[in-house]
Parts: structure tokens; sequence; C-alpha cells
């Protein structure tokens, strides 16, 4: 009966979803106040729903109703609960689900967050916000039910695929998500702008901290993905360009961007067509990639399973949500160029610079990404480009933007004076090329390591510099506004990521070897003694579990126990053990038996030495903080905000710059 | 005018995914190309599932090409497979050799009591060890293997009428085409 109860959810949330995307906004076009009301009491009533539906899903999955399809393929009597409600977003139905829940909730955050704006800015920004909604519950009624029945009953279920059995999996998705739809809000502010005709800037204000916290999830999300990848695919690697990890770095980079646009916007008037187009961007590409991602366009180790019906189904939401974006756009978008003019050494410059270069290293990542439909496409067989390609373009375009970082917080808008900049540029250059030398010596000349090291000085102490500065000079309690501080935090986690980045790819150390028992393997200093194998068990599966000790300097460091497991349903899956360290993890990787008849013998084992490779996660991690604390500024909350709408007075614009 | 640049380039992209969604349609999904095709089998030796003392191994059954049919009890795609198996399997015109992939011989076995037995011959391959050198996914996944021995063709997934009459019988066409070993 339940199954049912949600499928009914899900048809009546459609439903409000609709009332919700088309009364307010012909409210909000005829100016009636009755029928712009409807916004919020039907946001809240689709919100109620979806909710219904989608723990009536993770009910099916704790109760193991194995009568819904989606129950019985991804979760059986010995999968543990947490990843039994895990797997409710561990395919494709559910994780649309997951999808138009999260999209519900920032919904409900808006209607309850927005008192304070116009009516009739909030009419439209929820109107769009519920156009949005019907095309995704549309897509999941209609071909991608999760409650669909399953006759007879199975007595028991498929299985959670291996792969997604662990804790990183279990937060990737939401988190992620959360990234992903957040854009969705500052997409509804621009397009309510548009359709709106907002002469003022005001909207932007507004839209700042919704973004802000979207991207500082989406950070979050890549960070939980890149983690979930190390440990449990057991190459070692966290970042593979595939198709499904771009997807959501795409709307990341134009994200970063967006978030600076807004900032020239809001405090200098400039920019404004940008942000808007910028804003379309980010959530368009967070569109491109549940695309990507679900049609099954591009085959990627994501492997989902494709459906060329859900395939087009998609294609038409996105021609229609970005295609008519787009042209609103160019219908309607602010046409004299605004705000305050600007030299050319100033803080505007270089975040424009920067914007380019995210953009336009978004629109590299693409094209990398589309190439073997591309290659389809223009008959020249099956080619893709991988790491390399990405590695090399991504590392160039990134290089003007590392370099203009330190300057950021010191530049002014409209007219920085240059001596002040040319000091910061002595000391973080000082400071760089010393670290540089530095790490010259110790890593004996390794190029990358010296490069890792000298843009990460030059980024961390740049920012550093700064913090010193406002200590210096300001007074206690103004030093660091919440806006402030969320820009040098992530400014600051730049540096620390780009440490991590390029002195793992130049420090790792990996060895494949074979071990009979009792015998040491040494790599980077560390001597692993393989100390066998034994059999083990979990809740749903079977494994050998290796014991390796690890020395250094004959003092015992770590144990580690590295698996191989085969679950119930026959999928053999490694579980690396990871021994983690500030500045260094070792990573152990259990292979084959040399002879299968005698797996108490020698085995084939992967080690790893690799350095600083938490700080490529610190870094990110520092990066979302920024976002988040950046929203939480004072500046975002005070109600002047709803009184500046509708006065145009150049003097209050003056006072927010 | 330049303000209408975004949507033609979002258009272009729109026409390209199009095309995605249409080539899906007429090119199979699963049509990695195997690093074994054309390659010899692994050389197995396997116990039969009805009688463990026997072995079947590649060497006793060269001669004639044969289809190996990787499968299990707890296998729910193998579910779907069988009836097509049932009712096909004869007319594809070479034996059929169940591979019983990491199954409890006595599962196995009921299975095949239960819903008919369309091989000519079961092996049990209970650890899954020679599996491996196949390159098998999982079950169910099906392997042509020419009269020396060499792997012609490679389905992952279950068989379908569809896959039987375009891929796998003008497979054992084009063999039945080549002069004997």
């Amino acid at each position: 009966m339940t199954p049912e109860l949600g499928q009914l959810a899900l048809i009546l949330a459609l439903l409000l979803a609709f009332a919700q995307g088309v009364l307010p906004l012909v409210g909000a076009w005829r100016n009636n106040r009755a029928l712009m009301a409807v916004a919020r009491t039907a946001a809240t009533g689709q919100a109620v729903f979806v909710t219904m539906a989608f723990l009536l899903l993770v009910w099916a999955f704790l109760k193991f109703d194995f009568s819904v399809q989606y129950v019985a393929d991804n979760s059986n009597l010995a999968l543990p609960w947490y990843y039994r409600v895990a797997a409710v977003w561990g395919a494709h139905e559910g994780s649309l689900l997951l999808w138009i829940f999260i999209l519900n909730l920032w919904t409900l955050a808006l209607a309850i967050l927005s008192r304070n704006l116009p009516e009739i800015f909030v009419a439209r920004v929820l109107g769009v916000l519920g156009l949005v909604s019907v095309g995704f519950l549309a897509f999941i009624i209609f071909t991608s039910n999760p409650f669909m029945r399953l006759l007879p009953m199975p007595p028991d279920g498929g299985d959670l695929n291996p792969v997604l059995q662990d804790p990183g999996m279990t937060f990737h998705p939401p988190v992620l998500y959360m990234g992903y739809v957040g854009f969705s809000v500052a997409f509804a502010f621009s397009i309510a702008a548009l359709l709106g005709g907002e002469l003022e800037q005001a909207w932007v204000r507004w839209a700042r901290p919704w973004t802000n916290v979207a991207w500082g999830f989406l950070s979050a999300g890549i960070v939980a993905g890149s983690w979930w990848a190390y440990a449990e695919l057991g190459w070692g690697g966290w970042w593979f360009w595939d198709p499904v990890e771009n997807a959501s770095f795409m709307p990341w980079l134009v994200g970063a961007a967006l978030i600076h646009a807004q900032a020239v916007t809001e405090k200098r008037g400039g920019l404004r067509a940008w942000t808007i187009l910028l804003s379309i961007f980010a959530f368009s590409l967070s569109l491109l990639g549940t695309f990507l991602v679900r049609s099954g366009v591009l085959t990627s180790v994501h492997a989902f399973a494709s459906d060329p019906r859900r395939g087009l189904f998609i294609l038409c939401f996105l021609a229609v949500v970005v295609g008519g974006s787009l042209l609103l756009y160019a219908l309607r978008a602010p046409k004299v160029a605004g705000g305050k003019p600007f030299s050319v050494v100033s803080r505007e410059t270089a975040i424009l610079i920067g914007n380019l270069m995210l953009t336009v290293a978004a629109a590299m990542v693409l094209l990398g990404t589309l190439f073997p439909l591309l290659g389809d496409a223009l008959n020249l067989g099956k080619i893709s480009v991988g790491p390399p390609y990405f590695g090399f373009l991504f590392t160039l375009l990134m290089i003007p933007v590392v370099v203009l970082l330190p300057f950021g917080p010191y530049l002014r808008w409209g007219k920085s004076d240059t001596p002040l900049l040319k000091r910061v540029m002595g000391r973080a250059g000082l400071a760089a090329v010393a670290s540089a030398i530095v790490a010259g010596f110790v890593t004996s000349g390794e190029t990358k390591a010296i490069a890792g090291t000298a843009a990460a000085v030059w980024c961390g102490f740049g920012t550093l510099l700064y913090v010193f500065k406002r200590w210096r000079e300001m007074p206690a309690g103004r030093r660091y506004p919440a806006e402030m501080a969320g820009m040098l935090l992530a400014h600051f986690g730049v540096g620390v990521f780009l440490a991590g980045v390029l002195l793992t790819n130049a420090l790792s150390v990996e060895r494949d070897v074979r071990v009979a028992p009792g015998q040491t393997e040494s790599i980077g200093g560390y001597d692993f003694r393989f100390d066998g194998v034994q059999q083990t068990q979990g809740p749903n599966w079977q494994g050998d579990q290796g014991t390796v000790t690890v020395m250094r300097g004959g003092r015992e460091i770590a144990v580690m126990h590295p698996q191989k497991r085969t679950y119930t349903r026959g999928q053999v899956q490694t579980e690396s053990a990871i021994n983690p360290g500030l500045f260094r993890d070792l990573y152990v990787a259990l292979g084959e038996p040399m002879d299968r008849a005698h797996p108490d013998g020698a085995w084939a084992l992967r080690l790893y030495d690799k350095p600083f490779v938490r700080w490529i996660w610190a870094g990110g991690l520092l990066m979302m903080l920024g976002g988040f604390f950046a929203a939480a500024d004072r500046r975002f909350r005070t109600r002047r905000v709803a009184q500046t709408q509708g006065v145009s007075s150049p003097a209050l614009q003056e006072s927010r710059a | 005018m330049s303000r209408l640049l975004p949507f033609f380039g979002f258009l272009l992209l729109v026409v390209l995914f199009g095309f995605g969604i249409w080539w899906n349609t007429q090119h199979d999904q699963r049509e990695v190309p195997s690093p074994l095709i054309n390659k010899p089998a692994p050389a197995f030796a396997l116990p039969k599932l009805d009688d463990p003392s026997q072995t079947v191994s590649r060497d006793t059954l060269l001669g004639k090409p044969y289809l190996i049919n990787v499968f299990a009890s707890w296998c729910i795609a193998c579910g779907e497979e069988h009836p097509v198996l049932m009712t096909q399997g004869k007319s594809i015109g070479v034996p059929i050799i169940g591979y019983n992939y990491k199954d409890a011989p006595d599962d196995a076995k009921a299975w095949l009591a239960q819903h008919g037995n369309p091989y000519d011959l079961v092996i049990a391959d209970q650890e899954g060890r020679t599996a491996i050198d196949f390159g098998v996914y999982g079950a169910p996944e099906s392997f042509l293997v020419d009269g020396k021995g060499v792997i012609r063709y490679k389905r992952i997934g279950p068989l379908t009428p569809e896959a039987i009459e375009k891929e796998l019988k003008p497979a054992i066409a084009a063999l039945a085409k080549e002069p004997a070993p």
C-alpha cells in the first residue's frame, strides 16, 4: 500500500508544482496579488508531498519491501540498514527522487527566508523554481518511477552496487546535489530579474548568499566524491576526469566565476548581463550534468543504466529550460553597459580575467567530455581525450588565476595604487621563491614539487599577508567581516589545494610487489611487512584480509588491513587500507594470490606512499567553508534589503559600495 | 545579435545530444570490444556440475565450435535469459556449454531441475577463478569459441532473441564458412 501512496504523493506534488510554476508568474505579469500569494503555499504543499514520497521510499528499503522493483534491485536482506538508506539514491530512479527532494528543500528555504523581499519578485522566483520542479517530477513519474511494483515479489533482492557500499558514497550524492540543485536558486533569481526587467541590482545582493551556499555544498560534494574514489577504487587516484566527475566540476567552475561576478554587480553595478548569463550557465551545466549522467549518451566508469526514452525526455527538458532562458536573456538582458568605470589596475579587471579563465576552463572540460560524442558524430571512430588533455589545458588556464589570486583583497574597486601591489608582489614572491629553492633541495629538483610549493606559498602566504594587514590596521571586531573571512578562507584553500595536488603528483611512490608472509618491501623509507591473509566476514560479504605491518627505522608505525571482499551477489570489491597522516598517506591494496590453491602463500600487493594527498581535500573543504562564511555576512540579512527596492538613489548605491 | 550567441551555441549542443541519443539507439552500448575476441580462450579445466570427478578442458573441446554461457542460480538476469535458451538454444546449431559461476552445486542443480536444462554440458567454477581469465564481468555472459579454441564473439548480459538472430547466428554462420581445422 505504501508504494502507491508514494506514487500518489508524487502526482499531487506534480500538480502543486504546476500551480506554483504557472499561477504566480501570471500573477506577477497581471499584477494580481492573490495569484502571487499562491507561490508560497504551493511551494510548501509540494515540499510536503515530495518529502512524503521520499520518506516512503526510505521506508520501503528499511522494511525490505521487495515488491517494489527499485528496492528489489538495489538491496537485499543482508544489507545493513545504513546502506539500505543510502541505496535510496544508489540508482537512477531514487537519485532523481533525491534531486527533486533537495530542490524542494531549497524552494522551501527560499519561501521561508524571503519575507523581506518584494512580493512580486518572490512570486517570479518561486514560479521559475516551480517550473523546474514540474520538469523533474514529470520525468520521474513518466519515465523513472521508483515505486514501480514487481510481481511476483522475490524472496530476496539484488544488491546495492558494492562500489557504493562505503561511507563516502553515503554522503557524496546528497551533498553534491545540494550544490548542483542550489544553483537553481541563483538561476531563478536571474530569470525573475529578466522577466521583471529589473533595472536595479538589488536582486543580485539577495541572490549572493544562496549562490555562495550552493557553491560551498558543491565543493564539499566534489571533495567527498574524490575521497571516495581514492579510498574505494583502489587505484590511489583522486580525480580521473571521468565524464561524471566533469559533470559536477563544470558547474563548480562556472559557480566560482559567478560568485565573483555577483560581487562586482552588487557593489559596482558592472557586469550585469554577464552575471545573469553565468547564473544561467551554472544551472544549465547542472542540468547538463544530469543529462549526461542519466541519458547514457556517454559511457563512463559510473555506468548508469541508460534508456533512450529518458535521454530524449531530459534533452527536451534541457532544450526548453536552457533554450528558453537564453532566448529570454537575448531579448531582455540589460542593453546598456552599466556600473562605474574602472581602470586597468583594479579589482574589476582581476575578477574579469579570473572569470574569463574559469569560464574557458569549463568550456574546455565540456569539449573534452563531449569529445567521444563528437567523434561518433564526425565519424572519427571511438575516440576520447584523457587526463593529458585535461591536465595540460587546465593547468595552463589556471596559471593566470593563481597569479592574480593573492592580489584580490588588496585590489580596490575602480582603481588601485600600484606601489602597494608591488610590495605585496615582492613579499609573496620572495616567500614563494625561497620555499621553491628549499623544495628543490629537499626533493632533489622535482619540477612539479617546486612549482607546487611556489604556487601554494604564493597563494597561501599572499592571503596571510592580507590577514596580518587587517589585523594591524583595523580595530578589533571590524577586522574580518564574514564576507571577507569567507573570501580569505577560500583563497587560502586554493593554496592548500595546490600544494596537495602538485606535491602528491610529484612525490608519490607506487609499487606493485609480490610478497610471501614474513617478507618485507620498502618504499619511501617505510618498510611494509606482509603478515599473511586471513578469512574475514562482514554483514553481507566474505573476504580475504591481509595484514601489513608498517615500520620506519625499526619502529612500528601502523598495522594495516587491506581487504578483498566478495559480496553476496558475487561482486568482488577491493577495500584498500589507508594509514592517514597530515603530511603523507600510506595506502595498501590487496591484489591476487600468486597461487589460488594456496591463499596462505605469496600475494600481489600494491603499495603507495602519497605525501600531502590530504591537502587536496583540506583545500576543498576550506573553499567550502569560505562559501558558507561569506553567505553568513550580516549585510545579506538586514531588513534594509526590502526597502531599497524601487529606490534607485545613487547615494544608497554609493554607501553599499 | 551578440546576445543571441549563447542561444545559438546551445542549439548546436542540443543537435549534438540529439544525435547522441539517436546514435545510441542504433548501436549497442555493450559493444565494448573485448580484448579476448580473436584470442585463444584461456586454457581452462573445470569439473562437470553433475559429476565433479570428470573434468572438461579447452583441449577436450577442440575441433568443433561451441558457446559458453555463464550462468548462476543467484543471478536474476540469468532467469530472464533462461527461457530464451530453452526455446532457441537448439536452433543455433552449436553445443551450449553451461558455465556455472560462483554457485553452490546443489543450488545450481535445483535451479536447472526447476527451470529446465538447455545445456549440452555444464561445468562448474565454484570459486570463480577461471572466470577471471575469461574476463567475466558478471553473469550472464556468453562466449562463442571456434574449433581452434579461439573466442570469436562475446556478449555481456542476457542473450535476447534479437541478439541471437542478429549477432550470434551470423557469427556462427561465418564460422561454418571457414575451412575445418
